[in-house]
């Protein structure tokens, strides 16, 4: 037996032996249909799928830890406003955060991480790993490490400027459509109708087939393709406001519109915009990997997450998984990011009542 | 009676506007181009003469408008214009015709991924549904916060990593499935469902986790009504209350969720095509927007959005028809 | 009618938590009641008492985000903390059911009236289809809803609030239960509806001799409604008693100022003689984008320093007159003169000078305060604005106006309006109208949202400022329990046009305008019996 399958069986016994004790009725359950599970595994000899149950826990228990001392560790740093806040945050949270913070990290520093230049050929094509290169090379033998560590300020860097222009356009609009209201209203709202009734992929190739493929055109078309989505929710949100008897009481007073927008309306519709801004940017994160991945990203030799698969996707033919890791840096981004959404937008909508 | 036609009416003829402006986005995106298609046709050798002929030939002296309303007549009868890339497109190896209709490259493809999203689409939606109703049912437990850190999971993963993932263990480890999806017309139709088993159930994991999450929140979203209230204090037992009380008024909500996903399906079927090497219209798009072979890309976008369209318009209808206050005017 | 002393419901010691999100906290703190066979019980408290959590939890039934902590409840026998969710189903809709507040919400919009009518009876298999139907409208009849035999197959959405409400309580006699909870039963509906839905609720409940919990805030309906009453504070009890008793002679201090709110009264200010008047509405018509008109030639003056009190039910179009004032809503025809001067009737078109004399209270002091600007930010921007006043000044001034609307400046300054409470709020509202320096302020329905003694409060307040600002008041309401406290003349309303206008003597006197008439014979009084009285009289005029 190896370690992992100890890990494994520990831990599900564990965790039955809590869930008796504590008398959690649904705990029990879920732990006997783990313990039947293993056990079928274990008659039936597929140890491999028991060692990935197993590493996967480990996996879990340590992140686990590690998003507690992350948490207590902002706790601390942090001013006591924010620190208040961060108290409230679950474990899934806090992990997200620490994931937010390491690609934040790795992002700006990337350069003084990568044992290797961006467009630094050392090797044969497909080189096994060793030493000096810890993932091996890539087709043309770049090293696939400082590539990976490159791509997180390419890719995330281009995402966030998208995310961004996205929202700059479409949260002006919603406030000017939401305070002006009538005919401009209305032909907002047509054109984000139109816009959004194009499947944002779909959309999105049309456009780099017309421009080309090219940094900017990725930013333009997210741009216009989202800034829809987030012209609809502002415009909600603000339209909600901009009823309220405050902003009647302000308008009767004589108010200019910038008076409105600044002092009445911002302060409250910045917690769910934030909230929009990380939900957004995994949807444009996702667009843009999906476009690389078809090789209409970043183009070479940037090191770009979607176009490192692609181009190393032969090696899963011979069952080596160094090119999911790319792909797996994307799905960890975005699920870290929605983990953080899910909290402060439980937060929101509970301080509300 | 009358408002509800009305409205219906209303809704299609908005619907129709819609696939109008669409249209016109997809053709004038083209003709904002620098130079024009002969310019780009005869990119070597060209000389003015032999430019003003080629404009000549395909009438593109004159005014866009008007070439506007050809395409668009041409378009309703299935006539999208030839191909300008020389047939790359064929399936049947590198063919050297020149101009080849884009229905005739397309209309073969489109079957196989209407192919692909229906098989996804008939496995994921009853899942999805039950599945989702259920975590509403069993919401704020232990079940419901599982549910939501692996649908958030799927739902964060690109398509091509579980993809791969799937292709990795599913195909290359053990051997259940074939890595690859070429179908070819004469497989039966349960060699077909095989082949096509692994993108079809990457479509599925993704759209599973979304639709659960929308059914869940439609779900909660109506058990929070004071007449769901009212029918419990009224001794009614929670199954009865789920079927008599907040199935009838879940139509709306429960097919919106559905059509969304269904859109969804429809574009997403082009990543997993291209790493299932699966023939539909996906890939000709992608390759087409490498070549720049626009009147291809206008097709390809014309269907998929029309398509994309045509869901959320059944979806408003339905709920339209489904709303009582509707059915039963005062 | 409480002649059988069988106690069906006896509760003990009841202590219910609420979850705010991040805690339980105690929402009801040890309460005891007990119910005879027949009996009604009146629960009586300001908002938070606890009064509606205990009537559902009264059946056992505990809401979302609630939870019983402590305490017996006892229905006829069956320990409901401790039953199952089984045995509970079998009594509710049967042995107790509910009438909620919202009578529109609370009918399935899928189902016709009649199928949710049967819907109890049948499951607890006590009657078949049939029979129920007939039941139903044997019930329509005696509740006496227009068109008994038809109106159970319409949809809730075609039916009226008051008829839904009605159709509600048939519902929950469908069984013939020995207990019903009202919740606010006839709070959402207008008071010349609200009337005909007391009489008939309490019809029915005394016919059946069922025992019922009645839950209110309005003590005047409690008193028409209930053979005992119980008072309830911040979830603790106060004292109960039969009540005649109860409304003759409370016994706590508590008690007796909810009594005491409605006494209150001021001197009638006489018209000035010969004095123009400081504004005047000469026939206005109103509609909003193109539709059919809400406001139609309505005209009436108001003098210096006194408080004209429009009234009318909703949609007769108090509401858009103070549009039309304010310039939110240019009227199609006619003018509005300030002080001699005719008004732009676009706000926009108004001048700075013209903008700061008119000033507005709301009726949701929640959405009439930002909720992320400070108290001293939104008392202050007026002042500014208007007057000028800028850093040291403008602090003074802002202390200076807390002060005048009895707040502590050093306490509430800082604070966000979430951090202050339903009264305080609205005093910040009032606060904010004094900061523009106004001669006239218009207040929509500004203690409607309010517990009665919060109300009075802030009734007081603004007569005493008005006394010493010599400000003049435009007073919307539907309650003429205020107008009879506050008003000097009085303009009441319906469908949009005025239909009696005079001083607030001559309108309590009659003769009356039908209308007013109605209104006025709708003021729940305090009299036990007086629900009887005035049905017994419309029912003699209109026979």
């Amino acid at each position: 037996m190896s370690i992992h399958e100890i890990v494994l069986a520990l831990s599900l016994v564990g965790f039955f032996g809590y869930a008796l004790v504590s008398k959690k009725r649904d705990f029990v359950w879920i732990s006997s249909i783990g313990i039947l599970l293993t056990l079928w595994l274990k008659f039936l000899g597929w140890t491999g799928t028991l060692q990935f149950f197993g590493i996967l826990i480990e996996v879990i228990i340590v992140s686990a830890i590690l998003s507690y001392l992350y948490r207590s560790f902002l706790i601390l740093v942090l001013p006591e406003k924010l620190s208040k806040e961060v108290s409230t945050a679950p474990l899934t949270a806090a992990f997200g955060l620490l994931m937010i913070t390491i690609y934040a990290f790795v992002g700006i520093f990337g350069p003084a991480l990568a044992p290797y230049g961006e467009a630094e050929v050392i090797a044969d094509a497909f080189a096994f790993r060793n030493e000096e290169m810890l993932l091996g090379a890539d087709q043309i033998g770049r090293d696939f490490f400082s590539r990976l560590i490159y791509g997180t300020r390419n890719t995330v860097g281009l995402a966030l400027a998208a995310t961004l222009a996205a929202f700059v356009v479409g949260t002006i609009g919603g406030l000017l459509a939401a305070t002006q209201g009538g005919r401009l209203d209305q032909i907002m709202g047509r054109i984000a109708d139109v816009i959004m009734s194009i499947p944002s992929l779909i959309f999105a190739l049309l456009l780099l087939s017309i421009l080309g493929p090219k940094w900017w055109v990725l930013i333009i078309a997210v741009g216009i393709i989202y800034a829809p989505r987030v012209f609809r929710l502002t415009r909600a949100v603000a339209g909600n406001i901009v009823v309220m008897d405050y902003i009647e009481a302000a308008k009767l007073r004589g108010e200019k519109n910038s008076y409105l927008i600044r002092k009445e309306i911002l302060p409250n519709v910045t917690a769910p915009l934030v909230a929009e801004f990380g939900l957004e940017f995994c949807f444009v994160f996702l667009l843009i990997a999906g476009l690389s991945f078809l090789g209409l990203g970043l183009q070479p030799p940037t090191a770009d997450w979607g176009s490192m698969v692609r181009e190393n996707a032969t090696l899963i033919t011979y069952q080596d998984s160094t090119p999911l890791i790319p792909a797996a840096a994307i799905a960890l981004l975005t699920i870290s990011v929605n983990f953080v959404v899910d909290w402060v937008l439980f937060r929101s909508s509970g301080l509300k009542e | 009676m009358d408002g509800l036609a009305f409205l219906i009416i209303k809704r299609l003829f908005y619907g129709l506007l819609t696939l109008l402006a669409l249209s016109v986005i997809i053709f004038f995106m083209v003709e904002l181009l620098p130079g024009d298609t002969a310019t780009s046709l005869l990119a070597m050798g060209k000389t003015e003469e032999t430019l003003a002929a080629m404009r000549e030939q395909m009438g593109l002296d004159r005014p866009a408008v008007v070439r506007y309303f050809e395409w668009l007549g041409g378009v309703v009868q299935g006539d999208f214009g030839n191909s300008m890339v020389r047939g790359v497109h064929t399936s049947k190896g590198v063919s050297d015709m020149a101009n080849v209709s884009v229905i005739s490259i397309i209309s073969e493809r489109f079957m196989n991924t209407l192919f692909l999203a229906t098989y996804a689409a008939v496995i994921a939606v009853p899942i999805a549904i039950t599945l989702g109703v259920l975590i509403a049912l069993l919401r704020n437990s232990v079940y419901d916060r599982i549910a939501n850190v692996l649908t958030l999971t799927s739902i964060s993963s690109p398509e091509f990593f579980l993809a791969y993932i799937l292709i990795l263990y599913l195909a290359l480890k053990t051997g259940l499935f074939p890595a690859i999806s070429t179908i070819k017309d004469d497989m039966t139709f349960f060699e077909s469902l095989e082949r096509t088993f692994l993108p079809a159930l990457t479509l599925v994991l993704v759209c599973i986790a979304h639709m659960m999450r929308m059914t869940r929140a439609a779900i909660i979203n109506l058990l929070a009504s004071p007449y769901i209230e009212m029918a419990q204090m009224k001794g009614i037992p929670p199954w009865k209350v789920i079927v008599r009380h907040a199935l009838p008024n879940a139509w709306a909500p429960i097919i919106n969720v559905v059509a969304l996903n269904l859109a969804y399906l429809i574009t997403g079927v082009v990543l997993v095509e291209i790493v299932f090497v699966y023939p539909g219209i996906g890939q000709i798009l992608v390759d087409a927007v490498t070549l720049r072979d626009f009147p291809v890309v206008q097709a390809c976008c014309l269907i998929f959005a029309t398509t994309f369209i045509l869901l959320n318009l059944i979806a408003d209808v339905v709920a339209i028809v489904t709303n009582p206050r509707l059915r039963h005017p005062k | 009618m409480s002649s059988e002393n069988e106690i069906i419901l006896d509760i003990k010691g009841l202590k219910i938590d609420g979850f705010t999100g991040e805690q339980w906290l105690p929402i009801v703190k040890g309460v005891n009641l007990q119910l005879n066979k027949g009996e009604v019980l009146g629960l009586i408290g300001e908002s938070g008492a606890g009064k509606s959590t205990i009537g559902a939890a009264s059946m056992g039934f505990s809401r979302d985000g609630t939870r019983v902590s402590g305490g017996t409840i006892n229905f006829m026998g069956t320990e409901l903390t401790t039953a199952s969710e089984s045995q509970k189903r079998k009594l509710w809709g049967a042995k107790i059911a509910y009438v909620a507040q919202s009578a529109a919400a609370s009918f399935n919009p899928a189902h016709k009236i009649i199928d949710q009518h049967t819907e109890a009876p049948t499951h607890h298999n006590l009657f078949s289809k049939s029979d129920s139907e007939s039941d139903a409208v044997d019930l329509y009849n005696r509740l006496k809803l227009p068109d008994p035999d038809q109106i159970g197959f319409r949809y809730p959405h075609q039916v009226s609030g008051g008829q839904l409400q009605r159709a509600m309580t048939a519902m929950a006699m469908s069984c013939r239960p020995d207990l019903i909870i009202f919740d606010e039963p006839t709070t959402a509906l207008d008071v010349t509806t609200q009337i005909e839905v007391l009489a008939s609720i309490r019809d029915i409940v005394d016919q059946f001799g069922t025992a019922a919990i009645y839950i209110t805030h309005d003590l005047a309906v409690v008193a028409q409604m209930a053979d005992k009453i119980k008072v309830l504070l911040k979830g603790e009890e106060v004292e109960e008693a039969p009540t005649e008793r109860m409304m003759k002679s409370p016994k706590e201090e508590y008690t007796k100022s909810l009594w005491a709110v409605r006494s209150h009264q001021r001197k009638q200010k006489t018209r000035p003689e010969n004095s123009d008047a400081f504004l005047s509405i000469n026939s206005i018509d109103a509609s909003y984008s193109n539709g059919p008109k809400v406001l139609d030639a309505v005209s009436f003056d108001i003098y210096k320093g006194t408080t004209v009190a429009v009234v009318g039910e909703s949609g007769s179009g108090k509401s858009t007159a103070a549009r039309c004032i304010t310039g939110l809503l240019p009227p199609s025809t006619g003018k509005i003169l300030l002080d001699g001067k005719e008004l732009p009737s676009n706000f926009r078109d108004r001048s700075k000078d013209q903008l700061r004399q008119t000033q507005m209270i709301y009726q949701m002091a929640d959405t009439a305060l930002n909720p992320k600007v400070k108290v001293k930010e939104i008392i202050g921007r007026p002042a500014e604005f208007y007057e000028g006043f800028i850093g040291k000044d403008l602090d003074n001034r802002v202390d200076e106006l807390l002060e005048l609307i009895e707040m502590d400046p050093g306490e509430y300054r800082d604070r966000l309006p979430p951090e202050l409470s339903g009264g305080q709020k609205q005093r910040i509202g009032i606060a904010r109208a004094l900061a523009a320096n106004p001669s006239f302020i218009i207040c929509d329905e500004i203690t409607s949202a309010l517990d009665q003694l919060v109300a009075e409060g802030i009734l007081k307040l603004l007569d005493r400022l008005q006394n010493e600002l010599d400000l003049t008041y435009m007073f919307i309401t539907h309650d003429l329990a205020t107008v009879r406290a506050i008003a000097d003349e009085v303009v009441v309303m319906q469908n949009g046009k005025v239909v009696e206008q005079g001083p607030k003597t001559e309108m309590f006197t009659p003769p009356h305008h039908p209308y007013t008439d109605l209104l006025l014979s709708s003021i729940v009084e305090m009299d036990p019996n007086w629900l009887t009285t005035v049905i017994e009289k419309r029912e003699g005029t209109s026979s």
